[in-house]
């Protein structure tokens, strides 16, 4: 085990993510999860962390960053705190995801894929999420949906997590 | 119309495992567990239960190919990457009935002689996961999942895989590699999943809504099932409904049953009276109808006639105010941003046909624009390793030419207010 392995993989990360690889019948297998759970627990992916993650899944660092840089939910810097990921696909399109966005803009100051100065807030535009009966819809944090949204409600949801 | 999935969609509600069992659930799989393994799969192909996940293929006779007799163990593999733009329902699924739907992956793993299951689900999917990994905890504190379940000499195993954002893992082969902890670009076919699936060894792909109809079909009799549908279409389907219609939402309706009915009577009409212009039928990924082909029944082969697909059940409502070459180059974008890159006619023809659209769509259009898309996309289908590009090739043939007038009038600048995406 090399330091930087063990820098990143603390005895309090790995009793989080060892029981979940164990579940996987290859050791590469649990890439994705071992990704997420890292994330939830730092915030980001860095390069030390792929490095990591290479040594831990007896990987080479090629083969986690390819899969780090595929998928669109890790993030390789560190998050802004508040994060609206707004849907710009068709459904959401046809009932004025453009307008959400411009409202972001108005009351923000930003515009979509740029973070606000003090790296509070970011607004991005993303692609279905899977609730287009919300449309025009958004997902706050990579975790929460809202829907139905306007002037109000974006005003609103800034105005909550300020 | 009778209910059977979408009973459970109650408002703010998911039901427990002992709610479940009230209400007479996981008595399929206890029925499962004494039959023979042959006989469950030939009751599910009297069903005519078709996949649900878009492709519509019968699942019983899915299940029918899976070889035996290998020497290595054989997976089942459930789709919840619910990526088709249009489509929501298998998270009304494992929102509100987690337990329909682990009894559905129970009976599928018994009939398949499967002892350890995945359930791929789509990483933005937060809560509907968390529900789905309490689900199986309660289960398998009561017997239900682990080394015997419900007392029988039968192991069984059920891990929930979180995707991480990309739409391309919904194709069964895209899934597979995500799963083994690689990009997910899809595989080359032959060989099949059926045959060397996951880890190499023979696996069953499944969506979740294909396997939540199970437990009624061993409750009810498959021929009960088959008659709900039509002709070879057994069964119900969750519609996902949206776009302009006054009651967007999930509705779970027999197989044909008329989108005209659909849109008008169970959707609510479209806001304001408008007229429809055009309708997508099963997804983005379908070609799009005009309003003189509404009078359809939502089936698999009567969309198939009509050069389209039931594909997802996404059904997404235009009305007459729609700009369709907007909607077209926003649904072009999409394919350009989740092509994988593997095979070029995706990977460029994607980009190409998107940057050509926002041309258009920004005034600087040129007529000779239409016959170069039709061209492209005539190299884009069914040349490429999956069908993401067959996908996009569908609805860019099918707006200019259901729509040519409205594409040249762009191009000639017969559109006062431009756009751009
Ligand atoms: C580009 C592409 C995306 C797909 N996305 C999904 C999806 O999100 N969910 C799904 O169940 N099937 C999806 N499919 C279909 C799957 O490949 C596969 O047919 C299905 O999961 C099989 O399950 P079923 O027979 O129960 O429908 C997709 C196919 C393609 C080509
Ligand atoms: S189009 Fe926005 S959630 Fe589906």
């Amino acid at each position: 085990m090399t330091e930087l392995f063990n820098k990143i993989f603390t005895k309090e990360v790995l009793a989080k993510i060892d029981p979940v690889v164990a579940k996987y019948e290859t050791r590469r297998a649990p890439m994705l999860e071992v990704l997420h759970l890292l994330q939830e627990h730092y915030g980001h992916i860095s390069l030390e962390m792929e490095e990591a993650v290479a040594e831990y899944l007896k990987v080479s660092p090629m083969d986690v960053r390819e899969v780090v840089t595929f998928y669109t939910l890790y993030y390789t810097q560190p998050k802004a705190k508040v994060r609206f990921n707004v849907c710009r696909t068709l459904t959401c399109n046809l009932l004025g995801a453009e307008n959400i966005v411009k409202c972001f803009e108005k009351h923000l100051g930003i515009k979509s894929g740029a973070r606000t100065q003090d790296g509070k807030f970011e607004v991005k535009e993303v692609e279905c999420l899977g609730a287009c009966e919300l449309a025009p819809m958004l997902q706050l944090n990579d975790d929460e949906y809202f829907g139905h949204l306007n002037e109000a409600k974006v005003a609103e949801l800034i105005q909550k997590n300020k | 119309m009778e209910k059977l999935i979408s009973k459970y969609f109650v408002e703010g509600k998911t039901f427990s495992l002992a709610e479940y069992e009230q209400d007479g659930g996981y008595q399929a799989i206890r029925k499962a567990l004494e039959m023979k393994r042959e006989d469950i799969i030939e009751t599910v192909k009297k069903s005519n239960l078709r996949g649900l996940g878009g492709a519509g293929f019968p699942t019983g006779m899915k299940w029918s190919f899976i070889p035996q007799n290998t020497g290595k163990p054989v997976y089942l593999v459930i789709n919840g990457d619910e990526g088709e733009p249009g489509t929501f329902k298998d998270k009304y699924i494992l929102r509100h009935a987690p337990h329909l739907f682990l009894e559905g992956v129970m009976i599928a793993s018994v009939a398949n002689n499967v002892h350890k299951a995945y359930v791929y689900i789509r990483g933005e999917y937060v809560k509907p996961i968390q529900i789905l990994k309490k689900a199986i905890e309660e289960a398998t504190a009561k017997g239900y999942l682990g080394d015997k379940i419900f007392g029988k000499d039968y192991k069984l195993e059920i891990v929930v895989h979180r995707g991480a954002g990309a739409y391309i893992c919904g194709e069964e082969t895209g899934l597979l590699e995500s799963l083994e902890g690689k990009k997910g670009q899809p595989r080359l076919k032959p060989p099949f999943p059926a045959v060397v699936g996951l880890f190499g060894c023979p696996t069953v792909i499944n969506n979740v809504e294909t396997v939540s109809y199970l437990s009624f079909i061993l409750n009810r009799g498959p021929e009960w099932f088959a008659g709900l549908g039509s002709e070879k279409n057994g069964g119900m389907r969750l519609i996902s409904l949206s776009g302009h219609v006054r009651n967007p939402g999930v509705y779970e309706l027999p197989l044909g049953f008329s989108l005209r009915k659909l849109i008008y009577e169970v959707g609510g009409g479209i806001p304001d009276d408008k007229k429809l212009k055009a309708v997508v039928p099963g997804g983005l990924s379908a070609a799009i109808l005009s309003p003189e082909e509404i009078d359809v029944g939502l089936d698999f082969d009567q969309l198939r006639n009509l050069k389209t697909m039931a594909g997802s059940g996404g059904v997404i409502v235009f009305d007459e105010t729609t700009d369709l070459v907007k909607a077209l180059t926003v649904t072009m974008r999409f394919y350009a941003h989740e092509s994988c890159g593997q095979c070029s006619p995706c990977r460029e023809g994607t980009g190409w046909i998107y940057r050509i659209l926002k041309r258009i769509l920004e005034g600087k259009g040129r007529l000779e624009d239409l016959n170069n898309m039709a061209d492209i996309c005539a190299y884009m289908g069914g040349t490429t390793i999956c069908a993401l590009a067959d996908g996009a090739a569908m609805p860019l043939r099918s707006y200019p030419q259901k729509f040519r007038k409205e594409f040249e009038d762009y191009i000639q600048n017969k559109e006062k207010q431009l756009q751009t995406v």
